[in-house]
């Protein structure tokens, strides 16, 4: 399969335009930065060091050696509760898609990173919120499904609200079936690392982010079970600034490393590498995974 | 408060005149019966009329009726039990009941959410909202259960797992993530019963099993309908609104494969008769383990994963 459109797009130099939609305010310190240099930058602030949200075929721009093979692009939703609020469930749907170019809240694919073929899946916090529904539960199952077929290690990034409240119980129980095909995963032998970014809650914490061998987090990424605000409800005092960052984690022991954006590449590299003798084939004689997906299995 | 209760009140009311007219009746030559058949007939039509087709709703508030039995019901119904506690590090959590049972006859560990029922109780039991060292506690009841070929009988209750600041500190999402991921392998016959409220994750870290049954006016959601209302709307008061929506009853859930059977509960709810639908449910459990009792392990471990792999959009 050919490299996507968007990831030879990002490739390409940035063209330089005059609009002001080329500039953007870091929300922690104000500071307008030009879109191309914050783009440059890894989508960090050049000022303060905030760390934006990424959007996912960024992140994986960013990441990946070289070409990137996505899986699971056709699942599209459905309406399983039929949903309305303001506007209907469907709608909402269509307009994140026009929105953040994307299918949904995930984008799973074959790629490698530091000349290790994995299985790589990131979260887009802009797709409703990253929440889980039935297609982003399907995508990450079928990563770890073919991650597992192919003895490759599973990297993936998480973004997430929690579970998708339009898809009701169907969302819910995407935590167990993720949980089974991780568990699968790791039990031949898959080695998996997750990378907590901004902000990673509810049921995807409390399911696939929490389960990997080793877990990473973006700096000041926020990172919990219950949000923010109903914590603060629930107790009704408000919480101290560092509270479920990253780095209050680290601090607590829930995760195994906080890393700055520009270090990450090289890190997961570093890390993957250890994992190189997990992912031999059971016949022991070393033959590593393939070096790139096979055409036949792009599609699913 | 309680929308069943309320509406329960005039029904109390009623079937306290048509007891004190029979035992009028009994000392009196007059003969009363035909008021008391008039008022008898009045109360099973507003009894259908309350309970015959319910809201969402007052589903919910069925589950949370202050008489529902709880999950201490279940295990004290149980025909012998051996509380272990702890999850040995850090501290027992009371909101989860759980140990060495017999049921039927059969031995196995029971694992219970508990609400608790008056006031020192619920305090006690942090209103069934476990913390991370509950679902610890789980984690390694599990574990040992599989360790003795023990199967897993869970019993759900909660409004969901606790949102304080120490259950975050302690990593709540790990050990709820942990809890499931336990479940997912354990190579014995997992059976759960929703027998009140399935609040989200923190209910879900019990019911990964190879039999989920629920009562009948139990209910079980992605999130509590204040917690869903607060997530959407930013307004827990919009929890009814949140409750239609969400399809969170017995029928619902049954419709989409995520409850394997409803158990039926008398009209007027479980309250009505405690003692008998801790029983029926019991029983069902136990049928339920004598079906998984004959599947090998390898055999329960594919159908589990293919139970859960289908719910959703299919590969």
């Amino acid at each position: 399969m050919p490299m996507p459109e968007w990831l030879r797009l990002r490739r390409a130099q940035p063209v330089p335009a005059e609009d002001a939609a080329q500039w953007t305010k870091c929300p922690k310190c104000g500071t307008m930065i030009y879109r191309p240099d914050l783009a440059a930058n890894l989508w960090v602030c050049t000022t303060c060091g905030h760390h934006f949200r990424m959007h996912a075929f960024d992140r994986i721009s960013m990441l990946v050696d070289g070409d990137f093979t996505e899986i699971g692009g056709e699942l599209v939703p459905g309406d399983p509760l039929g949903w309305t609020d303001k506007v209907s469930y469907p709608q909402k749907l269509q307009r994140d898609r026009e929105k953040s170019k994307l299918t949904e809240g995930v984008v799973c694919g074959f790629a490698s990173i530091g000349g290790v073929p994995i299985a790589l899946g990131v979260m887009d916090f802009n797709f409703r919120g990253g929440t889980m529904g039935t297609v982003v539960g399907e995508r990450i199952t079928q990563l770890f499904e073919r991650a597992r077929e192919r003895r490759l290690p599973c990297v993936v990034f998480t973004a997430s609200g929690g579970a998708r409240m339009e898809e009701g119980m169907l969302a819910l129980m995407q935590m167990a079936k993720t949980t089974l095909a991780v568990r699968r995963f790791q039990d031949d032998g898959g080695y998996y690392l997750s990378v907590l970014t901004d902000p990673t809650t509810g049921g995807v914490s409390a399911s696939f982010a929490f389960q990997a061998d080793v877990i990473l987090a973006e700096a000041k990424a926020a990172i919990g079970f219950a949000g923010r605000r109903v914590i603060e409800q629930t107790i009704r005092q408000k919480l101290p600034e560092n509270f479920q960052t990253a780095e209050f984690l680290l601090e607590k022991g829930a995760i195994d490393m906080v890393v700055e954006r520009k270090e990450l590449k090289d890190r997961l590299a570093r890390l993957l590498d250890y994992g190189r003798a997990a992912q031999r084939p059971a016949n022991g004689r070393g033959v590593a995974a393939p070096e790139s997906p096979a055409p036949s299995e792009t599609r699913a | 408060m309680n929308v069943i209760v309320e509406r329960e009140k005039g029904l109390l009311e009623l079937e306290q005149r048509i007891s004190e007219l029979k035992s009028q009746a009994a000392q009196q030559p007059v003969d009363m019966s035909g008021e008391i058949r008039a008022l008898e007939a009045k109360y099973a039509e507003i009894q259908r009329d309350i309970f015959g087709t319910m809201t969402p709703w007052q589903r919910v508030h069925m589950a949370r009726h202050p008489k529902r039995p709880l999950g201490s019901d279940y295990i004290g119904a149980l025909d012998q039990f051996d509380e272990l506690h702890g999850d040995r590090h850090f501290r027992d959590d009371h909101a989860i009941v759980a140990g060495f049972a017999k049921l039927r006859g059969r031995r196995v560990m029971a694992i219970a959410q508990d609400k608790g029922r008056d006031t020192k109780q619920k305090v006690f039991r942090n209103f069934g909202m476990p913390s991370p060292e509950g679902y610890r506690k789980v984690i390694r009841l599990v574990k040992l259960a599989a360790h003795l070929g023990l199967p897993v009988v869970t019993f759900v209750d909660t409004s969901g797992a606790d949102p304080g600041i120490g259950s975050e500190e302690r990593a709540q999402a790990e050990a709820i993530a942990q809890s499931l991921y336990e479940l997912a392998d354990a190579r014995v016959p997992i059976v759960a019963t929703i027998i009140g409220e399935g609040g989200s994750g923190g209910a879900l870290a019990l019911a990964l099993a190879d039999r989920v049954l629920m009562l009948e006016h139990a209910v079980y959601s992605v999130a509590s309908p204040e917690g869903a209302a607060a997530i959407l709307w930013g307004d827990a008061a919009r929890a009814e609104e949140a409750a239609t929506r969400l399809k969170l009853t017995s029928d619902d859930l049954l419709q989409f494969g995520i409850a394997d059977e409803v158990i039926p509960e008398p009209l007027g709810g479980a309250h009505r008769d405690p003692a008998g639908t801790v029983a029926r449910v019991l029983e069902a459990v136990d049928r339920a383990l004598e079906a998984l009792g004959s599947v090998a392990p390898e055999e329960l471990l594919e159908r589990r994963y293919r139970k859960f792999r289908r719910i959703g959009t299919g590969p």
